[in-house]
């Protein structure tokens, strides 16, 4: 049995189904993130969980037993969230003291227990500051701290880094996982930054319009994604409509745009399909050896990597080239494409793109 | 280019310097005047109209009166207006509209309309007196006309809405979120108010309270109406002094008293709570 299990859960407000039969499990001492754009009912989803938001139907049961009828305040959660709500007009110990105050924790322990919680984040020494004089790495990380001093079972984070500046985000989710890891706390995390999801989970939960897309590790959902959407949301892909000829063990023969190509097997039946490639994967070539050939449109350099805009018959491809340190194909210059036909993946067509 | 803002706000500096500076500034030359039953004002420069203020019981105990009716009215505003401020800023936003249009309600009628309507409702023939007569529940009228109690319920009536409006400023620059935090680390929808609304309320309760109360200490058709002859309050000495007895140095000197000590109450008051949540609310 999961420790925590969400079960057809759905709401709806008026005609909107924000979240629609989403079921799902996350194991204990797991850190799962719900990622989608805006709207595609992850946070609604969080606030079920957190007992902010009734559920029109579905069930959510956490560690065995059924949170339905169980108040917020009563569920013992651990919740960051994405403002961080610290109490303005207490000090950080006195935020962090709360949760343990409303537990009647007191004296030695309480102190001992808001020392330790501090310390795992790194403030000790700022204890009596108010959050006001304090930047937004260090309230984020009192928020975790008000959050874990209750040793709750399971712990929320409502977009915890969209409000950090970049640097800081990206040390923070190295902070955070840490942080989760040594505290050993199952945890749920609300994001809608695709990095940050798969940097910091052990699996990723791909909503979108209020459904599932997808449930896995971080690396299978970026590699294998199930569906158009997921294949796009997670990094950048070269998307194109395309016809599955035949498909078979030794591999699939396609249609796109005029091109014939060769591809993985496919699991789904010849007919309409969509075939995505990431851009790190499409190599350039010599004159007659590409799959596809095109010009370039546009050009940009990242440091690490160039990125290519290249016109062809298919249609636009982005092409990621590792900077080398040599001169890289110019805006107009004629390429030519080849991949791997392992590296293509066959999606369904976009029409009813349903997972 | 400098000379410009000043240009631009020349017509409110000039409508504010002579509709308020210059009779205030005539009003605090003429408290130094003297006055002589047959001649009149007599231009001299003296204290003798302070002294006179100052060192007479009878105006102490009109000013310590005063400034009891402006507390109690404030503190019952605060007690009143800080609920209703959090239950309007809990509404939703069809209700909250109505609900904001109920408690401006008593601005929108005259002063002198309102007052005589608490009148009628506080006389020994008043409504209330005759309805517990006829009830059977009092046999002689409860005394409410001509008190203190009268004038602070029917300011009170009209100062609420101030003390409203400023507490639920204060709510909606909250972080809303807050409540969910405290909520979910386990406290009680009365503890969560206690510990985490309330006192994040404290800035608008404030600046409520100053309104409120220099507002109540300076009023006064409710106290002339409400308090006639028998409760005078300062704004009232003053109309007697500048229109029954004429006396209008005097009248003067008690104005500016009046003044001089509410802006010594605000600023201590000011002064007191800024020190106590100085660093914890800005």
């Amino acid at each position: 049995m999961a420790f925590l299990v969400l079960d057809g859960l759905t709401k709806t407000y008026g005609e909107v189904r924000a979240v629609d039969s989403l079921s799902c499990t996350v194991e204990k001492g797991e850190f799962v993130s719900l990622l989608g754009p805006s709207g595609c009912g992850k946070t609604t989803t969080l606030q079920m969980i957190a007992g902010f938001a009734t559920p029109t139907s579905g069930r959510i049961e956490l560690a065995g037993r059924n949170l339905a009828s169980i108040p917020a305040r009563q569920r013992g959660l651990g919740i960051v969230f994405q403002t961080y709500a610290l109490f303005m007009h207490m000090t950080v110990r006195e935020n962090v003291s709360f949760g343990l105050e409303m537990r009647k924790v007191s004296g030695k322990e309480l102190k001992t227990r808001v020392d330790r919680a501090l310390e795992m984040v790194h403030l000790g020494a700022l204890a009596d500051r108010y959050p006001r004089a304090m930047s937004g790495g260090q309230r984020q990380r009192v928020a975790l701290a008000r959050a874990l001093v209750i040793e709750p079972e399971l712990l929320l984070l409502d977009e915890p880094l969209s409000n950090l500046d970049a640097k800081l985000r990206e040390e923070m989710q190295l902070e955070l996982r840490r942080i989760q890891r040594e505290a050993g706390v199952t945890t749920v995390m609300v994001t809608h930054d695709q990095s940050e999801a798969l940097a910091m989970s052990d699996r990723v939960v791909v909503m979108n319009g209020g459904r599932l897309q997808q449930v896995d590790s971080p690396f299978d959902v970026y590699e294998t994604p199930k569906s158009s959407f997921v294949s796009t949301f997670l990094g950048k892909s070269n998307n194109f409509a395309a016809r599955l000829e035949s498909t078979s063990d030794t591999g699939s023969v396609l249609t796109s745009g005029g091109v014939t190509l060769a591809g993985p097997r496919a699991s789904l039946l010849p007919g309409a399909a969509e075939i995505a490639i990431r851009p790190e994967r499409i190599e350039l070539t010599g004159p007659g050896q590409g799959i596809v050939s095109g010009t370039v449109r546009e050009r940009i350099f990242l440091g690490a990597q160039w990125m290519l805009a290249v016109e062809t018959a298919m249609g636009e491809f982005l092409v990621a080239r590792r900077n080398s340190g040599n001169r890289e194909a110019d805006i107009g210059d004629t390429v030519h494409l080849v991949w791997a036909p392992q590296d293509l993946r066959i999606l369904p067509a976009k029409e009813g793109a349903r997972s | 280019m400098s000379a410009r803002p000043w240009l631009l706000s020349a017509p409110a500096l000039i409508l504010f310097g002579v509709l308020l500076l210059v009779p205030l500034g005539m009003t605090f030359v003429l408290s130094f005047n003297a006055f002589d039953f047959y001649e009149g004002i007599i231009p001299t420069t003296g204290l003798a109209n302070y002294a006179e203020v100052l060192g007479d019981s009878y105006y102490w105990e009109i000013f310590g009166r005063t400034f009891g009716i402006a507390l109690a009215t404030t503190a019952i505003c605060a007690l009143i207006g800080v609920p209703q401020a959090y239950i309007l800023y809990r509404l939703s936003p069809v209700w909250r509209s109505v609900v904001v249009l109920i408690v401006i309600g008593p601005l929108l009628i005259s002063v002198v309309v309102r007052t005589l309507g608490w009148a009628i409702l506080l006389g020994n023939r008043g409504v209330i007196n005759t309805a517990l007569k006829d009830w059977g529940l009092i046999e002689r009228p409860i005394k409410m006309m001509y008190t203190e109690g009268g004038i602070v319920l029917a300011l009170v009536h009209v100062f609420v809405p101030f003390m409203v409006l400023a507490v639920w400023a204060a709510l909606q620059r909250k972080d809303p979120s807050t409540e969910a935090a405290a909520e979910s680390l386990g406290a009680s929808p009365f503890t969560v108010f206690r510990r985490i609304v309330l006192p994040q309320t404290v800035p608008g309760i404030l600046s409520g309270s100053l309104i409120v109360f220099s507002m109540a200490a300076s009023s006064f058709a409710t106290p002339a109406i409400l308090g006639g002859r028998r409760v005078k309050v300062v704004a009232t000495t003053v109309y007697d002094e500048f229109m029954n007895t004429l006396n209008w140095p005097l009248g003067a000197a008690i104005a500016v008293t009046l003044l001089v000590a509410v802006m010594i109450i605000m600023i201590t008051w000011n002064r007191l709570v800024e020190r106590r949540y100085g660093e914890a609310l800005q």
